[in-house]
């Protein structure tokens, strides 16, 4: 099976102290084949492209590359045996100060025996061929930062490719890009291939693995779980391994919704996306699922008042609802549990109570000064309903573990009546037994409410949610009801083969 | 009762409020305190006549400017922000002062206000260009402060502004200060003892009083604390974040401004020299009141006590005989030690 291998992962093991990160990963890359990487957050992905590229070094296992050991201690020996990395956050791959002829040939300016002085036009020389040979159709003298994103991306692909490397590991390389760029993007990895070189892709995007895949690998819990190699390729099917099978159903009674709270017709998120309509009921746990960047933060942090919709009107409680900043959406009753505590949630420098009434503190306020005794009693209220282990409501954030972080966000937007709730990956980071708090508190205080959850995990969404929604490029592509769901249409659907129009 | 006796903390069961303090945090929560205690005992042993309500007014009065300065400058730190202009606005403030009496012939009370519309007018530029042209807070700052360091000389093409002074065209100013803008520098209050405070320790201490309050017992001053630690959580819980730290510009503009009309009023004229070094003694104040209480983060009650601190500080080594050149070797290294203090035993990014 390995034969004409020229790179060969076996047995890769990692450990970070008590954590087994990879748990011997085999894997093989061809020349002039794209092999694509797919696994959930968590599975192991960047760990094992850290190894390839040199930032860590494996516990176990061997990696041959062109049949010699390949065991590079920095990047910069991996890139000089022919292994190089093109991250996933774009800015890393280009110096935002130089003009895109100094990228294109900057690592070369680092080369031992190169001349001290800098001669602006062999740069310019060198730069073209790079780009002549990659087929970029780019103004060398152009400043990086004024590119758009797919160019910088592309620099930076061009920039790797000027190591004439044997492998070319793409981390995400379209998560920011629209889907005009990426069609860019592949056209240069379809001449990648063409010039023999072995690409590990990694993507979360359906449409990309569509486009691009020759041998798709599924990695779940450090392992690699699926192998597709035969044309066609079945593209569910490693959704699944991906994901598990093994979705424990913990006997969830679909409640259905009485009377609809929040209803949006024809709404439009993104230019990338199509118009679709949403319905929430009183009572009804709906979680939206759907891989990494299909637009979930965009439709939450939309529904919100954050981002204004491009297209379409929604609805809360018989009245339009337009919300133009959080704070009206607030005082609607529409609250978000945003995702990424540490970025849009928590305040660091707050103790407990300061951060349960932080969007509240109008409601405990006389004349503009706080009532920190009302803050605290409803403080105590909420640690006790939802558990979270502490000294006192006094305790400073950073004293708690980070699922009790998570608690005292959600505990914050629990402690006030809301009507229509908001969570966007509320278990990130919190282990199952603060998930299965949150989550039977969010059950049993759902009743007045409609609430909505942002899963990538399905396991997750399962779990909790009367209904489920998918959700597939920017769009809610598919609606099951969690007591009769039909995995084989759910996946079908996460893997971006749902129909136009549902919800 | 030491640390060992705590033990860990007990993660449950433990009722709130009981938490006893280990040494290390007592410490921490009340070293600079008691090293104040320490110094005002120390020079009242060590020097005759320090230790009298005199001598207490007469430092009082000696940080009084810059502690209201520095006042200002922590509502800006508060929201995460800096404000280098204080001084500069202090300056433009006194000079205007001056001339809106001496040249411009008018009263006490247009002169009061037209320094107070200087230093919102200045506060409000400040904000709107850090939060809406997007320029970093110290570049911001750093940009209006050079600014009106040349502005405030234009009007009279660079020469002092005192009564009967000489104008660019030949005449001779007309107008004069007026008694009762002088007052607010000059006049004393009885206070047990005859004509002992004055009014500019009142204005200090006025102030002092209000912004603690508003910053630690009203929502607006929680919420710009929330802006100050984590604007996009803030954000994302309905706060108006521009607003806000706009609004701290302001309040740090409209100090500043106080903080030169006092000093118009305790000079008698428009001093185009005066004030240099107000600008750093100010921000010192504000970043040793870090270290107090262990609050790790810009805090009124600190401010004001930071600047007491080095007030205390150099009015003793003053009485010692220390010579005056080395007060701001003195200065610094107070700050050096209290921000050392600040960070690394209490082990916080403040900021």
């Amino acid at each position: 099976m390995a034969e004409g291998a020229i790179f060969r992962i076996a047995g890769l093991g990692k450990s970070f102290g008590p954590n087994d990160v990879l748990r011997g990963v085999a894997m093989e890359l061809r020349a002039g084949e794209v092999t694509v990487l797919m696994g959930a957050n968590g599975a192991g992905k960047s760990t094992l492209v850290k190894i390839m590229s040199g930032i860590h070094q494996a516990d176990r296992g061997v990696m041959m590359l062109a049949d010699a050991p390949f065991l590079p201690a920095t990047p910069a020996e991996a890139m000089r045996a022919g292994v190089v990395t093109v991250h996933q956050n774009i800015n890393d791959g280009v110096v935002g100060a130089l003009d895109v002829a100094t990228n294109l040939v900057l690592d070369r300016l680092n080369d031992t025996g190169r001349g001290i002085f800098f001669n602006p036009r062999r740069v310019r020389r060198e730069a073209a061929d790079v780009a002549a040979r990659m087929g970029l159709r780019l103004d060398l003298s152009a400043d990086v930062t004024e590119l758009p994103l797919a160019d910088r991306q592309m620099v930076a692909i061009a920039r790797a490719m000027a190591h004439e490397p044997k492998v070319m590991i793409l981390d995400e390389p379209t998560s920011s890009l629209s889907a005009n760029e990426a069609a860019r993007l592949f056209d240069l990895i379809d001449r990648l291939r063409a010039r023999g070189v072995a690409i590990l892709y990694i993507s979360h995007r359906m449409s990309d693995i569509r486009r691009l895949a020759d041998r798709i690998f599924s990695l779940r819990d450090g392992q690699i779980v699926g192998r597709f190699e035969e044309k066609p390729l079945d593209y569910e099917g490693a959704v699944n391994a991906m994901l598990g099978r093994n979705l424990g159903r913990s006997g969830i009674a679909s409640r259905a919704a009485s009377r609809p709270i929040f209803s949006a017709e024809g709404l439009l998120i993104s230019p990338a996306g199509r118009p679709f309509s949403l319905t929430l009921g009183a009572g009804e746990v709906v979680a939206v699922t759907g891989l990494v960047g299909v637009g979930k933060t965009r439709l939450a942090e939309t529904l919100y008042g954050i981002h204004a919709p491009l297209g379409g009107t929604m609805q809360l409680d018989g009245s339009v609802y337009r919300p133009k900043a959080p704070a009206e959406a607030i005082a609607r009753g529409v609250f978000l549990v945003a995702k990424d505590r540490a970025q849009t949630g928590i305040v660091p420098d707050f103790n407990i109570y300061e951060n349960m009434s932080l969007p509240f503190l109008p409601r405990f306020s006389h004349f503009g000064v706080a009532r920190r005794r009302a803050e605290r009693a409803k403080a105590r209220e909420q640690i006790k309903d939802l558990k979270i282990v502490c000294r006192s409501e006094r305790d400073d954030l950073a004293t708690l573990s980070g699922g009790n972080q998570q608690k005292v966000t959600v505990a914050r937007w629990l402690s006030q009546p809301s009507r229509l709730l908001i969570l966007d990956e509320p278990f990130q980071g919190v282990d199952i037994a603060a998930r299965h708090d949150i989550a039977a508190k969010l059950r049993e205080s759902a009743a007045d409410r409609a609430t909505l959850l942002f899963l990538t995990e399905l396991d997750e969404a399962l779990e909790t949610a009367d209904r489920i929604l998918v959700m597939s490029e920017h769009t809610i592509v598919g609606e099951h009801r969690s007591a009769e769901v039909d995995m084989e249409r759910l996946l079908a659907d996460v893997a971006g083969r749902g129909i136009g129009d549902a919800a | 009762m030491s640390s060992d006796l705590v033990g860990k903390p007990v993660t449950e069961a433990q009722p709130s409020g009981g938490a006893r303090l280990s040494l290390r945090e007592l410490a921490i929560r009340y070293g600079f305190l008691l090293l104040l205690a320490g110094l005002i005992v120390f020079f009242s042993l060590a020097t005759r006549g320090f230790a009298s309500p005199q001598a207490a007014v007469f430092i009082l009065q000696s940080v009084s400017i810059t502690g209201i300065l520095a006042l200002g400058v922590t509502a800006t730190m508060v929201v995460g922000g800096f404000d280098l202009s204080i001084g500069s606005i202090a300056t433009s403030a006194m000079m205007a002062a001056a001339y809106v009496m001496v040249v411009m012939e008018q009263n006490a009370l247009v002169a009061v206000l037209v320094c107070l519309a200087i230093g919102a007018l200045v506060g409000l530029i400040n904000g709107l260009i850090i939060c809406y042209m997007r320029v970093p807070d110290l570049l911001a700052t750093l940009g209006m402060m050079f600014l009106l360091i040349g502005l405030q000389r234009i009007p009279t093409e660079g020469r002092s502004i005192a009564a009967g002074m000489t104008m660019p065209d030949g005449s001779t100013a007309a107008g004069t200060f007026s008694a009762n803008f002088l007052a607010l520098g000059r006049h004393r209050f009885d206070f047990f003892i005859p004509d002992l405070v004055p009014a500019s320790v009142v204005v200090l201490i006025v102030l002092a009083v209000l912004i603690w309050f508003f910053l630690e017992y009203t929502r607006f001053g929680r919420m710009m604390y929330a802006v100050g630690s984590n604007a996009r959580a803030a954000e994302f819980a309905g706060a108006p974040v521009k607003a806000y730290k706009i609004w701290a510009y302001v309040i740090s503009g409209i100090f500043s401004s106080i903080g030169g009309i006092l000093l118009a009023a305790r000079l008698g004229r428009g001093d185009i020299a005066s004030g240099n070094n107000l600008l750093l003694d100010a921000v010192a104040a504000a970043l040793i009141g870090f270290a107090v209480l262990g609050a790790a983060k810009p805090n009124a009650f600190g401010t004001a006590i930071g600047a007491l601190f080095v007030g205390v500080l150099l009015q003793g080594l003053t009485m010692m005989n220390v010579p005056y050149y080395t007060q701001d070797f003195v200065k610094g290294a107070v700050l050096v030690i209290a921000l050392v203090f600040t960070f690394s035993l209490l082990g916080r990014n403040a900021r």
